[in-house]
C-alpha cells in the first residue's frame, strides 16, 4: 500500500464524510426531542404539519425524530442534542431541562394553553385476552400470585404516572393514610417480576415475551398494542380511579433561538392544539383537549374517574422530591432497609 | 498434528466431542439461526422492505461511514505503535502496551460516557463547542469518535507481537544495502506484515460496525441522522416490528460471518506464509 | 524516561510521536475526565455512592455473572479446544469457524437473539419453562449471554498451546504404563494451565463490561437483575453525573487490575512454557 493510494483513501473518506452533512438549503428542519410511545403520534403529525406549513408561508420544514426514555431524552437535551421542540412525558423532566441547563425559562409550562399540554391520556390495564385472572381494578393488582408488569419509575416518565396512580388510589381508599398507601403500593411492586426501563420495553416484556399477568400502561400504549399485536392477545381493562396524565409540549428558547426556528417551532406546537392536530392525536389515542373533536371521539375514550398530580400530590416538584428521588419512599419501598 | 496420539478410549472421545458440539450448537448456533428465521417470519417481501425502509438506509450509510473512518484510523495508529515498539528498545514499553490495551478494559457504556463528560454542554468543553456550533456529541463526529475509543487495540495488539517476533535483521539489512525508511517499510515489512495487519483490520472493523454501548450513550437517537445499524436494531425492536428488527440484524449477522470468512482465510494464508519461511529458513533474506 | 534508542532504522520519532498523541486524544485524555468528573465528590461522598445497597447488589450480580460465565467457559472451552484439535469429526472446521462468532456479532444482536431463543416462548426456552427452569430476565439469563460473549477467550487461547503439545510427551507417558486418564490429568493439563487461566480472565474482564447482550436478556430489576453499566446509564438518566463517574471508577479500577493481570498471566506463560506462537496467544 503506497502513500499515493493511502492519500487517495484519505481523500475519498473525507467525501464520504461531507456528505454526511448536508449542506443547510432554504428548507427548515426542527429537531422534536419526544418520549416513546408517540414514535407513531408524530409520524402523522409532522406529515401534516408540514403540508400545513407548506401551504401557508410555501417553505419546506423537515422535522426530525428523537425517541427514548422521557428522561433519558431530557438528559440528553441537557448534555447538547440540540432540539428545537420537545415533547416529553412529563413536566418534570422540562423542568429539569430549565433548571439544569438553562435552555427555556422556569415559566415554560403556562406559555401554552392547558399546561402546554395539547393531549393528554391515563394509565389503564392491559391484560390477556379473556382476562384469565380476572383483574378489574387496583386491588386485584396487590393480590398474591399476580405478576405487574410495569417500567422503573426512576427512568421512565410512564412508570412515574403509573406508580402515582397506584398511589392515588391508595390514597383514596385508605381515606389520605400515607403509611398504609406506602405499604399497598410496596405490596404491587413485590408483584413485579421485570423493570424495564422504558415504557416500550415494559409492553414488549408483556405481549411479545408474555410475561406477567397485567401491563400498567399509558392509554395510548394499551390501545396501540391492541391494534398492532392483536385483539385476540390482549385487551384493555380501565381501572375506576386514575390519574390524569399531561405530557408537556415546549420549545427550547436558546436553541431555537440559535437555529432561528423560532417561529415555525412555535407553529409547529400551536398546530397540535388546533382541530386537525387534535384529530391526529385522539386517532393515536390520545384524549384530545378540544371540545368538538373529544365529542367525536367519546367513544373511543372509556369514562374514568380522573385525579390529577396537582390535586393529590402537590405538582410534580414535591412528588419527584418525595417519591422519586434517591432515597425517596420508591427506594424505601423497592430497597430493602 | 495429523498423526495425534490418542490414548483414550473411543467411548470417552465421542462422548466429549458430543457434549462439545451440543454446547456449541446450543450456544452458538441456535441463536444464529434464531436470528435469520425471525427476520424471514413476516415472508421475503418485508424482509426486502425493512432493509430498504430510508432510516435503515441511512442506519446502513452510518455505520459505513463510522467504521470507514475509524478502522484507517486505528490502522495507522496500529502501524505506527507497532512500529516504535517492536523495532526499537526503550524502557516503558510494557506500560505502553497496557496503556494500549485499556479500551479493551473499559465497559462500553462508560466508552460512551466519557464523551459526554468531554463534550456535553455541562462537560469540559461543551460550552465552548456550542458557542462555536460544533456539534460533536449528538452527532456524527461523536458516534466516529465513540467507535475510534473501543476500536484502539484491535490492530495494534495483531501487529504488535507479531513485528516482535519477526526482529529487525531485514530492516536493517534492507537500510544497510541503501533503501530508505519508507522504501524498507513498504517493501520489507509490510509484506511480512500483511496477514496479521489484515487479520486486525477484519476484527477491528467487526467491532467498528457492531458497537452498541458507547455508540448509544453519544448517539440522540435521532432517526435517519444518528443511529447506526445496531442502535436501528434496538429502535425496531421497540416499535414492536421484531421481523424488522431481526431483519436488520441479519444483515449483521451476514457481516458476522463474512468476517469469520475473511478471518479463516487470512489464517490459513498466514499459516502458509510462516510454513513457506520456515522452508526457506537458511536460504537468504525474503524479496 | 523514553530513550531514543541507537538503531539504524528510522522513523522511531515519527511513529512514537503519532502513537502518544493518538493515545493521549482518543484514550487517556477521555478516561482522565471520569477521574476528575468523580474528584468533585467528597471522599464520603464518593464513598457512600459506591456502596449503596443497589449498587452493591449491581456488582453482585456483574462480577458474580461474570465469574460464573467465566468458569463455564473455561471449562467448556477446554473441552471445545479439545476436541477441535485432537479428534477429527465430520464438521470439525465449521465449528472451528463459528467459535468465533461472539467475538464478530454486534452486541446487539447477540442480545435480541439470545433473549428471543431463551424466553418462555422460545426455541430452548420453551422446554426448560416447565421444567421450571427461567433464563430470560433473570441472573440465569445474564450468566448465559456472558456465557456466550466469552467462549472464544478460553477456546482460542488454549487451542494454540493444546496443539503445541508434542506427541512424544504422550507417547513416552504411554511407554511408561500411563492409562490416558493419566496421560491427560498429569501430563497434558499441567501444560495447559497458564493458558486456561488466561483465557479464564480474558473471558471474564470481557463478561464485567458487557452491556449490549445483556440489557435484553436481563430483567433489570433493581437489586435482583441488574447489571452495574446499566445502573451507571440510570444514574446519568437521573442527572446524577457524578454518581454515574463514581460508580465507572470503580468498574474501571476493577478492570485495569484485571489487565495487568492478564498481561501478568501472559507473560508468565509465555516465559515458562516457551511458546513460539505468541501472536496467537495474544489474539483475542
Amino acid at each position: 500500500m503506497s502513500l499515493k493510494s493511502l492519500c487517495r483513501i484519505l481523500t475519498f473518506l473525507v467525501a464520504i464524510a461531507g456528505c454526511a452533512f448536508p449542506a443547510a438549503a432554504n428548507e427548515l428542519t426542527l429537531l422534536n426531542v419526544s418520549y416513546d410511545p408517540t414514535r407513531e403520534l408524530y409520524q402523522d403529525y409532522n406529515t401534516a404539519f408540514a403540508k400545513y406549513w407548506q401551504a401557508k408561508t410555501h417553505d419546506t420544514v423537515s422535522i426530525r425524530q428523537s425517541h427514548g426514555g422521557s428522561g433519558k431524552q431530557a438528559r440528553a437535551v441537557i448534555d447538547g442534542l440540540e432540539a428545537d421542540v420537545v415533547t416529553l412525558a412529563l413536566a418534570y423532566d422540562i423542568d429539569a431541562i430549565s433548571e439544569k441547563a438553562g435552555l427555556l425559562p422556569t415559566n415554560w409550562q403556562s406559555r401554552l394553553p392547558k399546561n402546554s399540554a395539547p393531549y393528554t391520556s391515563t394509565i389503564v390495564f392491559l391484560v390477556r385476552k379473556g382476562n384469565p385472572k380476572a383483574i378489574k381494578d387496583w386491588d386485584d393488582l396487590v393480590k398474591p400470585g399476580i405478576a405487574v408488569i410495569t417500567p422503573n419509575p426512576k427512568t421512565s416518565g410512564g412508570a412515574r404516572w403509573n406508580y402515582l396512580a397506584a398511589w392515588g388510589y391508595a390514597l383514596k381508599k385508605y381515606g389520605n393514610d400515607e403509611t398504609k398507601a406506602k405499604a399497598f403500593v410496596a405490596r404491587l411492586y413485590k408483584n413485579v417480576p421485570v423493570l424495564d426501563s422504558g415504557a416500550r420495553g415494559a409492553t414488549t416484556t408483556f405481549v411479545e415475551r408474555g410475561i406477567g399477568d397485567v401491563l400498567l400502561a399509558w392509554e395510548n400504549e394499551a390501545f396501540l398494542a391492541v391494534k398492532e399485536l392483536g385483539p385476540e392477545k390482549v385487551e384493555i381493562v380501565v381501572p375506576s380511579l386514575s390519574i390524569l396524565a399531561e405530557p408537556p409540549v415546549t420549545i427550547v428558547d436558546k436553541v431555537v433561538d440559535k437555529h432561528r426556528t423560532r417561529d415555525v417551532a412555535q407553529a409547529y406546537l400551536n398546530y397540535l392544539y388546533s382541530p386537525e392536530g387534535q384529530e391526529i392525536a385522539a386517532r393515536h389515542y390520545y384524549r384530545p383537549r378540544l371540545e368538538s373533536v373529544a365529542a367525536k371521539y367519546a367513544k373511543t375514550f372509556p369514562k374514568v374517574n380522573l385525579f390529577t398530580i396537582d390535586e393529590l400530590f402537590g405538582g410534580w416538584q414535591k412528588a419527584q422530591k418525595t417519591h422519586f428521588e434517591d432515597g425517596g419512599v420508591f427506594d424505601q419501598i423497592y430497597l430493602p432497609k | 498434528m495429523a498423526d495425534r496420539v490418542h490414548n483414550e478410549p473411543a467411548a470417552v472421545r465421542w462422548a466429549l466431542i458430543a457434549t462439545a458440539l451440543l454446547f456449541v450448537g446450543l450456544l452458538l448456533f441456535v441463536p444464529l439461526a434464531a436470528v435469520f428465521t425471525e427476520a424471514l417470519s413476516k415472508g421475503l417481501s418485508a424482509y426486502v422492505s425493512a432493509l430498504t425502509e430510508p432510516d435503515a438506509l441511512s442506519a446502513i450509510r452510518l455505520t459505513l461511514l463510522t467504521a470507514g473512518i475509524a478502522v484507517p484510523l486505528n490502522l495507522l495508529f496500529g502501524l505506527a505503535a507497532a512500529w516504535a515498539i517492536a523495532k526499537f528498545e526503550f524502557t516503558g514499553k510494557q506500560i505502553l502496551i497496557t496503556l494500549i490495551d485499556l479500551p479493551f478494559a473499559v465497559s462500553p457504556v462508560i466508552s460512551g460516557l466519557i464523551y459526554v463528560l468531554l463534550f456535553g454542554l455541562q462537560g469540559w468543553l461543551g460550552p465552548w463547542l456550542a458557542a462555536h456550533d460544533i456539534k460533536l456529541l449528538f452527532a456524527v463526529p461523536g458516534l466516529v469518535l465513540a467507535t475510534i475509543f473501543v476500536t484502539v487495540p484491535f490492530v495494534a495488539r495483531e501487529l504488535i507481537p507479531l513485528m516482535q517476533e519477526q526482529g529487525t535483521e531485514e530492516e536493517e539489512a534492507a537500510m544497510v544495502l541503501g533503501a530508505s525508511g519508507f522504501q524498507t517499510f513498504r517493501r520489507v515489512t509490510l509484506p511480512n506484515i500483511k496477514w496479521g495487519l489484515l487479520y486486525g483490520v477484519i476484527l477491528c472493523n467487526a467491532r467498528a460496525m457492531g458497537e452498541f454501548g458507547a455508540v448509544s450513550v453519544v448517539s440522540g437517537h435521532i432517526r435517519g441522522l444518528t443511529n447506526t445499524l445496531p442502535l436501528h436494531v434496538e429502535i425496531l425492536y421497540n416499535e414492536y416490528d421484531f421481523a424488522a428488527a431481526f431483519a436488520v440484524a441479519s444483515l449483521l449477522a451476514l457481516l458476522a460471518l463474512l468476517t469469520l470468512v475473511l478471518k479463516s482465510v487470512v489464517e490459513w494464508k498466514a499459516l502458509q506464509q510462516r510454513e513457506s519461511a520456515t522452508r526457506t529458513a537458511g536460504e537468504g533474506p525474503l524479496p | 524516561m523514553i530513550v531514543r534508542p541507537r538503531s539504524i532504522l528510522p522513523g522511531f520519532g515519527l511513529a512514537m510521536g503519532f502513537t502518544l498523541l493518538y493515545l493521549s486524544l482518543i484514550v487517556l485524555i477521555p478516561l482522565s475526565c471520569i477521574f476528575l468528573k468523580s474528584a468533585t465528590l467528597t471522599w464520603s461522598q464518593f464513598w457512600n455512592t459506591v456502596t449503596a445497597p443497589r449498587v452493591l447488589a449491581s456488582y453482585r450480580l456483574t462480577f458474580g455473572a461474570s465469574l460464573i460465565s467465566a468458569s463455564i467457559n473455561a471449562l467448556f472451552g477446554l473441552l471445545v479446544a479439545w476436541v477441535l484439535v485432537r479428534y477429527r469429526f465430520p464438521g470439525r472446521r465449521l465449528v472451528d469457524a463459528v467459535v468465533d462468532l461472539p467475538f464478530a456479532l454486534p452486541t446487539a444482536v447477540a442480545g435480541i437473539a439470545l433473549t428471543a431463543v431463551y424466553s418462555a416462548h422460545g426455541w430452548i426456552g420453551q422446554y426448560l419453562e416447565p421444567l421450571g427452569i427461567k433464563v430470560a430476565f433473570t441472573p440465569f439469563g445474564v450468566v448465559v449471554a456472558l456465557t456466550f460473549i466469552g467462549l472464544p477467550f478460553v477456546v482460542r487461547t488454549v487451542q494454540p498451546v493444546l496443539e503445541d503439545v508434542e506427541a512424544e510427551l504422550e507417547e513416552a507417558a504411554a511407554s511408561l504404563g500411563a492409562t490416558w486418564w493419566q496421560t491427560v490429568t498429569r501430563v497434558i493439563l499441567p501444560t495447559l494451565w497458564p493458558a486456561l487461566l488466561t483465557g479464564f480472565s480474558l473471558a471474564f474482564a470481557r463478561a464485567v463490561g458487557e452491556y449490549g447482550s445483556v440489557i435484553f436478556i436481563a430483567g433489570n430489576r433493581p437489586m435482583v437483575s441488574e447489571i452495574t453499566p446499566l445502573l451507571i446509564m440510570t444514574k446519568l438518566e437521573q442527572y446524577d453525573y457524578a454518581g454515574a463517574t463514581a460508580i465507572a471508577v470503580v468498574m474501571l479500577v476493577a478492570s485495569f487490575v484485571l489487565l495487568l493481570l492478564i498481561n501478568l498471566l501472559q507473560y508468565w506463560s509465555r516465559k515458562s512454557y516457551g511458546l513460539d506462537d505468541t501472536a496467537e496467544l495474544l489474539d483475542g
